[in-house]
């Protein structure tokens, strides 16, 4: 099939088009210079329409165990949002947890055409690659969960880096992996005991080791491996009043590490963590002091983890957080302790605007993407824990209008005025720099900048075509635009066509084999007969997954010369 | 030929450490499974059909299976509403065929759950579900707590596998290191090895429960007897709950299904949230088919809802009690059904059985089962997990690949037999989507 998109105005940051008139070719799934003939081509007028690249978000729980759980005790989420059976275009239901058909329905319906589920638990892989395998049209690939591994807390202690590069190139393998996860380094552990870990130089329950060495020691052996993305933070003391301090901490930790080609450390859900204050009470923004560290270590990079007002549920591997807050609100709480490797939770919330904590967390984001350069930083939600990922319009809209921000401020709490800087900052982001933190910095940052987020030919055809004419803008028609594109190209077809699924194919799954000499693979294999007969419920042989569970599974290889490297 | 890490298919205990002797595609030996499993893998043979059945004017008739898959399909578009019922004996891959169809036609889907954990599963909607996975017991518990079910008899490898005798990281001591509590309205076999065993009159879990979470909650009881249990035995059990280090409860059937049912559950569930105040503490529900687990999972993620969906809208809807198959029967509202790995005949309501004897359904099993013998057309089909591969979840929600031991190549699997009716079905579009898009229509 052959698409002329023609004359459309075209965002591509990374081959640094800002709002040029262009055509775009598209033939056979990629993005061509020129059609091999000129027959039988689609040609679709585009004047006055912005042309991106298809979107990417780089932290987003769409798929696995804890959001199926979150399915099942959620039924009331369920009647929010609904969607009909049509044709051949199926039905689902959900809001916060849209069911599998309806999340890549509705992501593809913003353009969106590549996300990354964050928190896949080693053991119950396949949960999470099975729901993968039936969300259509979007490219999609998981990170694997390390931070509080048996066998990650038994190499770290005894500085055996070797073997930990091995374990986690063992693993990444095993189950289909993208990148290194860490949720609450070491807390999830003591969480199994009903415990935490309260700061980075905590002993782990034990297991003598602290959070700051598991932390060092993955990273050291995410850069031995060379893998495409650095590794995933999520830090400790999540959501807790004062816990600014940890986040300073933990970026510093990246400054002993050097990599030429990308950035070393990934904060995942920034908001979350930048909270000043002693108690609920004197709860404030920190985002100055976070954006100011976050200058110096040049080699961390981050997303958002917006909040806005409304219900939503969430769910995170950090299982003691989620009973802390289940305990705040009083409301249905899950956990899902996994055995050896981690222990998530899962329980609803509902953000107020009447609440200052909640009108101060709203405040933080926004804050902390207006002070930072866009291509440190990604937008997202960390769906659905800050708000459901069919918002995004709505914080596009707050990050380009200063007077729809203020609507927003002047409805919430007055706490937003004294305990944050939100009010002060005049800054709004134009098309352009939207087109970063949605697509360019993403793909980037997750190391595929040579595979999407872009639309130069050579790569997959997979754009956005939105409803938008950059002259004559509002947030209304901000919202209108993203939340409905235009056009939705996937790999070539047009799934979408004026805010409507007109066609359902299924993505690829991008997942990484980091290659090691085979000798120092098999040293861990007595560890891990050792472990797996011993403490596991499941036998070594039936762990793996082979890539039947993957949709048109792509494969990135790296490779490594461990012992030609000084550990 | 020795396979070894084979996978269980019988209950939900999933054990996947079965070491086969196979000889001329015939199971010789199995070791390592319990009576039901090692059953379940050498008498697999018996009770089987070779062809599917139709029955018509009190004949039966072999016919082949593109000709069932046609016949099927036509009973299908004959009728104006249809129940899809079963699913939990089967791989994940052939129950997402199951909900597709059920879109399609606009029907219901139901899975076994519905007579089983069902109330635990409307339970942990009103409250939640503290749970972890069955190595986490093997390695932390140590007190374990079973309520109103008898793994020894019913999960035979539930205890040494994974709760009571296994030595894990923190339990070196194997059974030396737990306490076993016991709850039971009889002394069953799995009560006769516990350390503490209370003796409760039937139909009062929920008195007790409301008991101990009052103790729990310091408040003082003045009754010397709460549902037939001395209040001393109360007030220790309460004490071995709070002194210990991870403890789990278990419960099954018992607890589901006598009076306050989901309420019961609730109840249960809020006792171990508030025992978390004091230490760590999880519950779990000890499930039944191997993969009834399974089923809900799919179910959740393909609709959004974990069993007794209803699709007549367009879109998926849960009700149950009004949307659940043994309503939708009873009130005579379906007029075709499809049963898949599952015999309801056997141990269905009488109103809702009569129903289903009334209308023309398709049941597809691998054995030849009660429901089977009164169907209008009997697809046999693989087993899954000896015949053929698939995916099913532990009770704990660890997904594990069920191994294939033996060929056959006279049956179908289930998942082929589900989607060649998909596929036929949707040859017929025009046909259903005439029927009730009402939209399209005009």
């Amino acid at each position: 099939m052959k698409i002329l998109l023609k004359n459309g105005i075209v965002y591509d940051p990374l081959s640094n088009v800002k709002g040029e008139r262009m055509d775009i070719l598209v033939e056979n799934g990629k993005i061509v210079e020129k059609f091999s003939s000129e027959r039988d081509v689609k040609i679709i007028d585009c004047s006055n329409k912005v042309i991106m690249p298809g979107g990417i978000d780089i932290h987003s729980h769409i798929a696995g165990g804890k959001v199926n759980a979150g399915r099942i005790m959620r039924p009331e989420d369920h009647m929010y949002y609904i969607k009909e059976i049509e044709g051949r275009i199926h039905s689902g239901t959900g809001y916060s947890l849209p069911s599998t058909w309806l999340t890549g329905y509705l992501y593809a319906r913003m353009g969106y055409t590549f996300v990354a589920t964050p928190a896949m638990p080693p053991l119950s892989a396949r949960h999470t690659h099975e729901e993968l395998r039936s969300i259509p049209i979007i490219d999609k690939t998981a990170y694997t969960l390390f931070g509080n591994n048996w066998f990650v807390f038994k190499y770290v202690k005894e500085k055996n880096y070797e073997k930990l590069s091995a374990f986690v190139s063992f693993i990444l393998k095993s189950v289909k992996g993208f990148a290194i996860k860490i949720v609450n380094p070491g807390g999830d552990e003591a969480w199994a005991w009903g415990g935490n870990v309260k700061s980075l130089d905590d002993t782990v329950p034990n297991f003598d080791v602290t959070p700051r060495e598991i932390i060092e020691g993955l990273i050291r052996a995410n850069e031995i491996l060379n893998l495409p993305h650095s590794i995933h933070i999520h830090t400790i003391n999540l959501g807790r009043p004062g816990n600014y301090k940890d986040t300073i901490e933990t970026i510093r930790i990246a400054g002993k590490f050097e990599n030429k080609k990308r950035q070393v450390m990934h904060i995942t859900h920034i908001q979350f963590h930048s909270y000043g204050g002693t108690s609920w009470k004197d709860f404030e923004s920190k985002s100055e002091e976070i954006v100011k560290e976050l200058e110096r270590y040049k080699n961390v990079t981050f997303d958002i983890g917006f909040v806005l007002f409304g219900e939503t549920t969430t769910m995170t591997a950090d299982g003691p957080m989620e009973y802390y807050l289940s305990r705040l609100t009083g409301l249905k709480w899950q956990n899902l302790g996994i055995e050896i490797e981690t222990s998530p939770g899962v329980t609803p919330i509902i953000y107020r605007k009447n609440s200052p904590v909640h009108s101060i967390q709203f405040a933080i984001g926004l804050e902390i993407a207006l002070l930072s350069n866009p291509w440190r930083y990604c937008l997202t939600t960390d769906h659905p824990n800050g708000a459901p990922f069919i918002r995004y319009p709505e914080i596009i809209a707050m990050l380009m209008f200063k007077k729809f921000r203020d609507k927003i401020i002047s409805r919430a709490n007055q706490a937003i005025r004294s305990r944050a800087i939100i009010e002060s900052i005049d800054r709004e982001l134009d098309l352009y720099e939207i087109a970063i933190i949605t697509r360019a910095s993403a793909a980037k940052i997750l190391g595929l900048e040579d595979k999407i987020g872009t639309i130069k030919p050579g790569y997959d055809a997979n754009i956005a075509v939105y409803d938008l004419n950059p002259e004559k803008i509002d947030f209304h028609s901000v919202i209108r635009a993203f939340s409905r594109a235009y056009l939705t190209i996937k790999d070539g077809e047009i799934v979408v066509k004026e805010g409507r699924i007109v066609r359902e194919i299924y993505g690829k799954t991008f997942y990484v084999e980091p290659l090691i000499e085979e000798d120092v693979e098999k040293k861990i294999y007595e560890d891990l007969d050792y472990f797996f007969k011993r403490f596991y419920s499941v036998n070594l042989a039936n762990y793996p997954l082979d890539t039947i569970y993957l949709t048109n599974p792509v494969k990135i290889k790296t490779e490594t010369k461990i012992k030609e490297i000084t550990i | 030929m020795i396979i070894t890490d084979v996978v269980c298919p019988f209950c939900g205990c999933l054990c996947d450490d079965l070491v086969i002797e196979v000889e001329n595609d015939e199971i010789k030996t199995v070791r390592n499974a319990c009576k039901l499993g090692a059953s379940k893998f050498l008498k697999h043979k018996k009770n089987r059909k070779k062809k599917p059945i139709i029955r018509e004017n009190g004949n039966e008739k072999e016919v082949d299976f593109d000709e069932a898959y046609d016949y099927a399909v036509k009973l299908l578009l004959n009728s104006t509403r249809c129940l899809i019922y079963g699913l939990s004996n089967t791989s994940n891959e052939a129950i997402e065929y199951a909900v597709k169809i059920a879109e399609l036609l606009r029907g219901y889907i139901d899975n076994t759950s519905t007579v089983c954990h069902g109330p635990s599963v409307v339970s942990y909607q009103t409250v939640g579900y503290p749970s972890c996975t069955l190595g986490d017991v093997k390695n932390r518990a140590d007190l374990i707590i079973y309520w109103g079910c008898n793994p020894l008899n019913a999960h035979p490898r539930h205890l040494s596998r994974y709760s009571l005798y296994p030595r894990g990281l923190f339990t070196e001591r194997g059974f030396l290191d737990r306490k076993l509590i016991v709850i039971d309205v009889r002394e069953t076999d799995t009560a006769k090895i516990a350390t503490k065993f209370l003796r409760i009159e039937p139909n009062k879990d929920y008195e007790l429960i409301s008991a101990m979470r009052a103790i729990l909650n310091g408040l003082e009881i003045k009754q010397e007897k709460i549902a037939g249990v001395r209040i001393e035995e109360i007030y220790e059990v309460i004490d071995m709950m709070k002194s210990c280090k991870f403890g789990i409860l278990f419960f099954g059937m018992g607890l589901t299904q006598t009076y306050g049912r989901d309420r019961t559950i609730d109840n249960a569930i809020s006792l171990v949230i508030d025992l978390n105040k004091y230490t760590k503490f999880s519950i779990m529900m000890m499930r039944g088919h191997y993969n009834v687990t399974g089923a809900n999972q799919v179910l959740a993620w393909l609709t959004g809802f974990p069993y007794a969906v209803d699709f007549s809208r367009g879109y998926p809807r849960y009700n149950p009690g009004e949307t659940s198959a043994v309503d939708v029967l009873a009130r005579r509202e379906v007029d075709s059904a499809i049963i898949v790995a599952a015999d309801p005949i056997s141990n269905f309501p009488r109103e809702s059985i009569k129903h289903l004897l009334s209308i023309p359904y398709i049941n597809i099993d691998p054995f030849y089962n009660l429901s089977a013998r009164y169907a209008k057309i009997y697809i046999p089909t693989k087993i899954v997990g000896i015949e053929v591969e698939g995916t099913a979840y532990r009770m704990d929600n660890i997904p594990i690949r069920l191994r294939k031991v033996i060929e056959n190549n006279e049956l179908p699997s289930d998942e082929e037999v589900l989607k060649n009716i998909y596929e036929r079905l949707i040859e017929n579009e025009d046909i259903i989507e005439k029927r009730y898009c009402v939209r399209s229509a005009e």
